[in-house]
């Protein structure tokens, strides 16, 4: 990947203007600071962050008949099953939980495993800090809880570039809501009718948005060694650790090495 | 409980789904709301500049070692449909396409 930064193509301010004031920025011409643009919230930023979103929705719909089915084989009812994709509204995390389903009901570990693999969205949302901390608090909390895997980010790839679209997170939010609990009634009122996910590739969608996720957020030699630290930590988190602890621990490993890096 | 059947909703299991729903919510205001609150130095700031990409990475790493050739293949084929169009539904059907084809081969 040796992409630069600030091609023609690409009208995006404030891509990386954030960066230490001491390291020399791999594209010269960014004149506004990361998230220093105007932001707005409006209608027009949900349209786009809707349709945007929508075919990475649709792959999302393919977790969901998953869940569906699972909630189903565990016990829960069509009801209860879309009452939780409609409020948790987190895919790993519900999967985990219908796994622990059991007679009797293991509240605490399902409440307990679902705050340990949701952690990470606590990092999510301060990634987009930046832009959402200017929006007033009903509008970037109110975003926030839409907040999933895929649309955050597509939501940071569209802020990153420097459109100032507050509402992009509502917008993207409000599309894997719709396909999440839509999917769900689907794959709970099929129970096991359909089949595997990997036949039609639809496994590879949260891989797929995440790599060209990466490749955008490539900013040259600085990002290496925080994201090889990443990598390096997220892998053996992934090997010793359960559940989704590998991300939270990848994150914030590369944000301490860069954050010692900076005091240099 | 009540309802029956598919529409059953039993107490104790919702009481469990608002529960995951609360921590849940609050993992995902967490984050920002923690920012408001506290004064972030320089360096702190250059720490949260990297998470961006670091999460991205983190998430994918256990995933694509888990994976084989027709994974691998398919993410080289997202980087490139992506580096050259900037287009994430390109890239994806690119991707999805591709590791369909190298299962099929594989």
């Amino acid at each position: 990947m040796t992409r630069t930064d600030g091609d023609e193509t690409d009208p995006s301010p404030g891509a990386h203007a954030d960066r230490a004031s001491d390291e020399p920025a791999a594209d010269s011409g960014s004149p506004v600071a990361d998230g220093r643009e105007t932001i707005t919230f409006d209608r027009a930023g949900v349209r786009a962050g809707f349709l945007t979103c929508v075919p990475v929705a649709l792959g999302v719909g393919g977790y969901g008949v998953a869940f569906g089915m699972l909630a189903r084989r565990a016990g829960l009812s069509v009801a209860e099953a879309t009452l939780m994709s409609a409020t948790v509204l987190a895919g790993a995390a519900q999967i985990v939980a219908v796994e622990l389903w059991a007679e009797p009901l293991p509240v605490a570990t399902i409440v307990v495993t679902t705050l340990a693999i949701n952690l990470r969205y606590s990092l999510m949302g301060a990634a987009l800090g930046p832009w959402l901390e200017r929006l007033s608090p009903l509008r970037s909390y109110g975003s926030l809880l839409l907040m999933a895997d895929e649309n955050w980010a597509l939501t940071m790839r569209d802020l990153k570039s420097g459109s100032g679209r507050g509402a992009f997170l509502l917008g993207t939010g409000i599309a894997i809501w719709c396909f999440w609990v839509a999917s769900t009634i689907v794959g709970a009122a099929a129970g096991g009718a359909i089949g595997d996910p990997a036949q039609y590739g639809i496994d590879f969608v949260l891989t797929a948005v995440f790599v060209a996720l990466a490749t955008d957020l490539w900013e040259g030699r600085s990002t290496l060694l925080p994201w090889l630290v990443a990598l390096a930590i997220a892998v053996a988190a992934a090997e010793f650790l359960p559940g989704r602890w590998y991300i939270l621990l990848g994150g914030l490993a590369a944000a301490a090495v860069e954050v010692i890096r900076h005091g240099r | 409980m009540v309802g029956e059947g598919a529409f059953a909703l039993d107490p104790l299991v919702v009481g469990v789904i608002l529960a995951m729903t609360l921590v849940t919510a609050l993992t995902k205001v967490g984050g920002l709301w923690l920012l408001r609150r506290i004064e972030v130095s320089e360096r702190f700031e250059a720490g949260l500049s990297v998470l961006p990409g670091a999460i991205v990475i983190a998430i994918l790493a256990p995933e694509l070692a888990a994976g084989g050739p027709a994974e691998w293949s398919a993410a080289g084929i997202v980087v490139v449909v992506m580096w050259r169009t900037e287009s994430i539904l390109l890239s994806l059907c690119g991707g999805v396409g591709a590791v369909v084809l190298f299962r099929a081969i594989g």
